[in-house]
C-alpha cells in the first residue's frame, strides 16, 4: 500500500509539479511572516521587519532546493526541472542545437539502417516454425548446395539426423491463365517441402509426400499469397482452377500463408510446383541423372538431440557411400551445414562480411559524431564557465551541475535519435518494397522491428552519455573564484587537450570512411569499364525459353533460327546472335573436360571445369567477342557434322598449353565424347565480376540444342524503339511466347548489383564522414578564433601580417587535420582489403585513390576553416579592445 | 556569538524530535522552542530547518498538517508519530551514552591511567 501511495504521489508530482512546490513556498513564507511578527513586536516597522526576517532566513533558493531533494520522489522532479532548464538553454542557442541534433540524427539513422539490414538478413531467423534447427546441406569443398535428384533421394532416405529432408529448385516458368502469357518464378519443391518446414495452407491445401507417384504425377500448384493477391485478386474460388505452366495443365490446390516467402530471404517465389513434374517444366527429364544437379538446395530440421557435428558426420558417411558406388559422378563428397536463408555461405558469407563491415563503419560514424559533439560540448562548457562558476558560487553542488549538463546532452541525443530513427524507418520500409532487378524476384526483407527501435534508443542514450561526459573534468576542476576573477578568456596552452585528441580521432575516422568509399567508387568505375569478354554497349537482349511455349526437340533450333532471321530483318540491326544463357547472369552451366589422352574419366581427373555456352554462328560477332585464332561456327556445324567447340584463351592454356596449339586439337567430355576445337576467343567474365579467369567453351546450338534463348541484337537504334520492334517481330512468330527485352547494360545490373550496393552505401557513409569532419574542424577553428580574438587583435595592432595571423589562429587546426588524415589514410588502406572481395578491382594501392583522399581532406579542411579564417582576418583591433 | 554552540552534525534531527515531542509546532515555533529549551545556547540557521523537517517527514518520524497559528496565520504544524517517539527515545539514550563517555574521557586525569 505504501508503495502504491508513493507512486501516486510521484504521479501527482509529475502531472502537477507545482502543487508541492507551492506548498513548500507557502510554508517558507509563513515562517518569514512569523519571524517578522516577532521583530515587529520588538519595535520595527512592518517593511523593515520583513526585510530583516528574509535576511535572517538565509539562502532561500538553496534551502528550497535542499528541501525539494528531501521531499522524496525528487529524481523525477529534478529531472523535470533539468529538462525544462535544458530546453530553455538549448532554445537560446538554436544554431548549436540544430547542428548537434542533425549530426546525431545522421549518425544514429545510419546505424539504425545498417542494423535494420543486418537484423533482416542475418540476425533474424527465417520466418518458419523452429527456424533455429533448420539447416541446409552445403558442400564442404565449395560454397554450393546443388545436388542431383538421385543424390537428394539418397541423402533424404539414408540420413539419420534430419526430421525429413526437403529439396527445391528455382525455375522461370511461362504462365498462361487464359489471359496474357507471362513469366513467373517458381520454387519447384519436393513433396515433403511444406511438411518439413511446418507450413500450413492459407487456403485449400499444400503439397504432400502422398502427391508423388513418379515423374509428372503431381500437376498441382500452390500459389504464394502475394501472387494470389496480385494475379487472382484474392479470389477464394481459385482452388481447383487449372492454369497452364509451360503449356502443361496444373491444378491450383491452395495458397501459402502470407508470411511464408520460401526459404530464400532475398528471392520470394510466385508459386510452388512439385519437383516430380520437373520434366514438364524444364522440357527434359533430369530426375534420374546423377550428373545433372537439378536440386538447388536441400534442407531440413535436425532431429531433437542431434548436434550439427553429428549430422555432418552422418552426411559424410552418405557422401562416402556415393563416392564408392558412383565413382564416375562423384569426387570427394563431404558436407557442412549452413543456414538456408542466404543460400548458405555462397551469398551468406560475403553478405555477412560486408554487412558486418558496414556496421563497423557506421559505428565509426557514430563515434566520430560523438567526438564531434564532445568537443562542441567541451567548448560550450568553457564558454559557459562564467555561468557555471556563478551557480557554484551560489551554492549549487557540482553533482547538480553535471547532472544538468548530462541532461542537456541526453536531450540532444534523444531528439537526434528520434529524428534519425524516423528517417531510417522510412528508408528501411522503402528498401523492403524495393525491386532492384525487375526481372528477378529479388527483394530485401528488412522491415524494421522492435530490435531496431531498441538499438536506436540505446545508441542515442549511450552516445548522449559519451559526449555529455567530455566536459565533466573541466567542470569538476573549475574554481568559481578563479573563473570570475580571470574572465572567460581562457589560457592558450601548447598542451594537447582532450578536445584536440577528440578532433584528431574524429578526422582519422572520417579519413577512413572517405578512403574506403573512394576505393569502392574507383573499383566500381573500373569494373564498369573492364573487359567482360563481350561489349554490352549498343546491344539488346531478348530473353525467353522456348520450353515455356511448348517447343520440343527439333522444333527448338528451327524456331531459334526463325527468331534470329526475324530480328535480323528489323531495320537498323547490325547483327543478331543467340546464346543459351548470357554470361554474367547469375548462373551458368559447367562441363568437366578432360584432355584427349585421359582414359579414366572420373571427376578428379578432369583438366578443367569449363563454363559452357550454346551459341549460334553469329553470336561472337554480335556480342563483340574477339576471335583470337581459328574460325567461328557456321550453320553447317550441325548434327551430321563432327562435334566442334570454340574455347577461350584460359581453356586453351589449360588443356593445350597455348592458343595456337588449341586450334585443331581435341578434348573429351565425361561421357567420352571427343570434341574438336575450331576456334579460340578472348577471356571474359562469366559468373561474376570478381572471379579469376575461368575456362569457358562454346558449342554450336545445332549440335547442342537448348531451349533457353537469349538473342543478342546489336544496333545503334534507340533502345526503346528497338525493344518494341523486337517484341512485335517475335510476337509475329508466336504470340504465346513470353519475351523479356532489355539493354545488355540494364541486364548487367544484376551482375553489378552487389558492387553497386556496396558503392552506394560506402559512398553515403563517406559523405557523412566528410560532413562530420567539416563540422568538427569548423567548430574547433571557430572556437579557437573566438577564444583568441583579443590576442589576435593585439597582434594585428602591432603589425602582424595576414599570413602570420592565420598561422596563429588556424595553424594548430591544420596540424591536427594533417595528423588525423594521415592516420585515417593508413587505417583506411588496411580496412579496404575487406572490400576487395565484393567490389571488383577495389585495390587500395591506387595512386588516384591516395591523391583523391589527400585532396579531399585538404579541401574539407579549407572549406571548414574558411569562415573562421575570414573572421580572424577581419578583426578590427580598435573595436575589439574597446569592447572588452 | 559567545555563549552559543555550533550544532554537531546529526544533532539537529534529535533536537527537532525533542522540540516537537512537547506538543505540535510549526517550523518557526520549533526554532523558538529549541532556543527556549537549550537556554538560547544552540544556533540554528533558520532555512536549514526545513530540509531536516522534510527528511523527518519522509522517514515517517513526523507528520504534518496545515492549521492556524497563534498569530492567526496559516502554518504547517508538525507532530511526532509513534515511530518518531520510539526514535527519539533511542536517540536520546544513544546521545546520553555518548555524552557521558566523552565527558568521562575529557575528565580523565594523569593519575587515573
Amino acid at each position: 500500500m505504501k508503495l502504491l501511495a508513493y507512486f501516486r504521489s510521484l504521479a501527482a508530482k509529475f502531472f502537477h509539479p507545482s502543487r508541492s512546490e507551492a506548498e513548500l513556498e507557502e510554508e517558507l513564507r509563513s515562517h518569514i511572516q512569523h519571524r517578522a511578527d516577532d521583530l515587529e513586536r520588538s519595535g520595527l516597522n512592518r517593511a523593515e521587519a520583513e526585510r530583516r526576517a528574509r535576511i535572517e532566513f538565509g539562502g532561500h533558493a538553496r534551502f528550497k532546493e535542499e528541501s525539494r531533494q528531501e521531499l522524496g520522489g525528487n529524481f523525477i522532479e529534478t529531472l523535470i526541472l533539468d529538462v525544462r532548464f535544458g530546453v530553455r538553454v538549448l532554445r537560446k542557442s538554436p544554431g548549436f542545437t540544430i547542428v548537434a541534433v542533425f549530426t546525431l540524427a545522421l549518425a544514429i539513422g545510419a546505424n539504425a539502417v545498417v542494423f535494420g539490414v543486418m537484423n533482416g538478413l542475418i540476425l533474424r531467423p527465417l520466418n518458419v516454425p523452429q527456424a533455429e534447427s533448420l539447416y541446409g546441406i552445403e558442400h564442404a569443398k565449395e560454397h554450393s548446395m546443388y545436388e542431383s535428384y538421385p543424390d537428394y533421394l539418397d541423402l533424404r532416405d539414408r540420413n539419420r539426423s534430419f526430421d525429413g529432408l526437403a529439396g527445391f529448385t528455382i525455375d522461370q516458368i511461362g504462365v498462361d491463365t487464359g489471359e496474357n502469357p507471362s513469366h513467373a518464378w517458381a520454387n519447384v519443391v519436393s513433396g515433403n517441402y511444406f511438411d518439413v518446414l511446418g507450413i500450413q495452407p492459407y487456403l485449400g491445401r499444400v503439397l504432400h509426400d502422398s502427391d508423388e507417384h513418379g515423374p509428372n504425377s503431381a500437376p498441382y500448384i500452390v500459389l504464394s499469397h502475394a501472387y494470389w493477391h496480385n494475379h487472382f485478386q484474392d479470389d477464394r474460388g481459385v482452388v481447383g482452377r487449372v492454369v497452364r505452366l509451360n503449356k502443361h495443365p496444373f491444378t491450383i490446390v491452395g495458397v501459402a500463408p502470407p508470411e511464408f516467402h520460401g526459404v530464400l530471404l532475398i528471392a520470394a517465389p510466385d508459386f510452388f510446383v512439385p519437383l516430380v513434374n520437373l520434366e514438364q517444366l524444364e522440357g527434359k527429364n533430369t530426375l534420374d541423372v546423377r550428373r545433372t544437379e537439378s536440386v538447388f538446395m536441400t534442407l531440413g530440421h535436425l532431429k531433437a538431440g542431434v548436434t550439427p557435428e553429428q549430422a555432418v558426420a552422418d552426411l559424410n558417411s552418405i557422401g562416402a557411400y556415393l563416392e564408392k558406388n558412383y565413382p564416375r559422378d562423384h569426387g570427394t563428397t563431404t558436407f557442412t551445414l549452413a543456414r538456408p536463408g542466404l543460400y548458405g555461405n555462397f551469398i551468406g558469407g560475403p553478405m555477412r562480411e560486408f554487412v558486418t563491415g558496414l556496421m563497423l563503419l557506421a559505428g565509426l560514424i557514430l563515434l566520430a559524431a560523438c567526438a564531434n559533439l564532445g568537443s562542441l560540448f567541451a567548448a560550450r562548457a568553457a564558454d559557459r564557465s562564467r555561468e557555471i562558476a556563478l551557480r557554484l558560487a551560489l551554492g549549487a553542488s557540482r553533482n547538480r551541475i553535471l547532472r544538468q549538463l548530462l541532461t542537456e546532452a541526453i536531450l540532444i541525443s534523444l531528439t537526434g535519435g528520434a529524428v534519425g530513427l524516423w528517417g531510417s524507418v522510412a528508408l528501411l520500409r522503402w528498401l523492403s518494397m524495393w525491386q532492384p532487378v525487375p526481372k528477378f524476384p529479388v527483394n530485401v526483407p528488412v522491415t524494421p522491428d522492435a530490435s531496431v527501435y531498441g538499438i536506436a534508443l540505446v545508441l542515442a542514450v549511450v552516445s548522449g552519455l559519451l559526449f555529455g561526459f567530455v566536459p565533466v573534468r573541466q567542470v569538476l576542476r573549475a574554481s568559481p573564484y578563479q573563473v570570475v576573477k580571470a574572465g572567460s578568456s581562457g589560457t592558450v596552452g601548447r598542451r594537447i587537450t582532450v578536445r584536440e585528441l577528440l578532433l584528431v580521432t574524429q578526422i582519422a575516422i572520417c579519413a577512413v570512411l572517405v578512403t574506403s568509399s573512394m576505393v569502392a567508387v574507383r573499383g566500381l568505375a573500373r569494373s564498369l569499364h573492364s573487359n567482360f569478354g563481350f561489349n554490352p554497349r549498343n546491344a539488346m537482349l531478348a530473353e525467353t525459353d522456348l520450353n515455356m511455349a511448348g517447343y520440343r526437340g527439333d522444333q527448338v533450333p528451327a524456331m531459334q533460327r526463325r527468331m534470329i532471321d526475324a530480328t535480323a530483318a528489323i531495320p537498323g540491326v547490325e547483327s543478331v546472335g543467340l546464346v543459351g544463357r548470357a554470361p554474367l547472369n547469375g548462373g551458368g552451366f559447367g562441363a568437366l573436360v578432360f584432355t584427349d589422352r585421359t582414359t579414366d574419366l572420373r571427376p578428379s581427373n578432369a583438366a578443367a571445369n569449363a563454363i559452357r555456352y550454346n551459341i549460334s554462328p553469329e553470336y561472337l560477332q554480335a556480342a563483340g567477342t574477339a576471335l583470337l585464332a581459328g574460325r567461328a561456327f557456321s550453320w553447317h556445324d550441325d548434327k551430321n557434322a563432327p562435334r566442334v567447340a570454340v574455347v577461350n584463351r584460359q581453356f586453351a592454356g589449360k588443356l593445350f598449353g597455348s592458343t595456337m596449339n588449341a586450334v585443331g586439337g581435341h578434348f573429351k567430355l565425361r561421357d567420352g565424347t571427343s570434341i574438336q576445337v575450331v576456334g579460340v576467343v578472348e577471356d571474359g567474365k562469366y559468373m561474376n565480376l570478381t572471379e579469376d579467369p575461368e575456362a569457358a567453351l562454346f558449342y554450336p546450338i545445332l549440335q547442342a540444342p537448348m531451349s533457353e534463348t537469349w538473342l543478342v541484337v546489336r544496333s545503334n537504334r534507340d533502345p526503346r524503339q528497338l525493344a518494341a520492334a523486337i517484341q512485335s517481330s517475335l510476337r509475329g512468330l508466336d504470340s504465346g511466347l513470353p519475351v523479356f527485352v532489355e539493354t545488355w547494360n540494364q541486364q548487367l545490373g544484376f551482375a553489378l548489383f552487389p558492387a553497386q550496393v556496396a558503392t552506394i552505401s560506402l559512398g553515403v557513409l563517406g559523405a557523412m564522414g566528410a560532413m562530420l569532419s567539416i563540422t568538427g574542424i569548423f567548430g574547433m577553428a571557430a572556437y579557437s578564433v573566438s577564444k583568441r580574438l583579443k590576442e589576435l587583435g593585439i597582434r594585428i595592432a602591432i603589425g602582424a601580417q595576414p599570413k602570420e595571423v592565420l598561422q596563429a589562429a588556424l595553424g594548430r587546426a591544420f596540424k591536427l587535420l594533417a595528423i588525423g588524415s594521415a592516420a585515417g589514410l593508413v587505417l583506411g588502406l588496411l580496412a579496404t582489403r575487406v572490400l576487395a572481395s565484393i567490389v571488383y578491382q577495389a585495390t587500395p594501392r591506387d595512386p588516384l585513390v591516395l591523391a583523391g583522399v589527400v585532396l579531399a581532406m585538404l579541401l574539407l579542411g579549407l572549406l571548414a576553416t574558411w569562415i573562421p579564417a575570414q573572421r580572424a582576418l577581419s578583426i578590427d583591433p580598435l573595436t575589439l579592445l574597446r569592447e572588452e | 556569538m559567545s555563549g552559543q554552540a555550533q550544532l554537531l552534525p546529526g544533532t539537529l534531527d534529535l533536537l527537532i524530535l525533542k522540540a516537537v515531542s512537547l506538543g505540535p509546532l510549526h517550523g518557526y515555533g520549533i526554532l523558538l522552542r529549541i532556543g527556549q529549551i537549550s537556554g538560547r545556547a544552540l544556533l540554528i540557521e533558520q532555512g536549514a530547518l526545513y530540509p531536516a523537517l522534510f527528511r523527518l517527514v519522509r522517514q515517517g518520524l513526523l507528520k504534518a498538517s496545515w492549521g492556524t497559528s497563534e498569530n492567526n496565520r496559516r502554518a504547517k504544524f508538525y507532530e511526532l508519530t509513534s515511530l518518531g517517539r520510539k526514535r527519539l527515545k533511542e536517540e536520546t539514550e544513544g546521545w546520553n551514552r555518548l555524552a557521558a563517555a566523552i565527558a568521562s574521557a575529557l575528565a580523565a586525569e594523569p593519575e587515573e591511567i
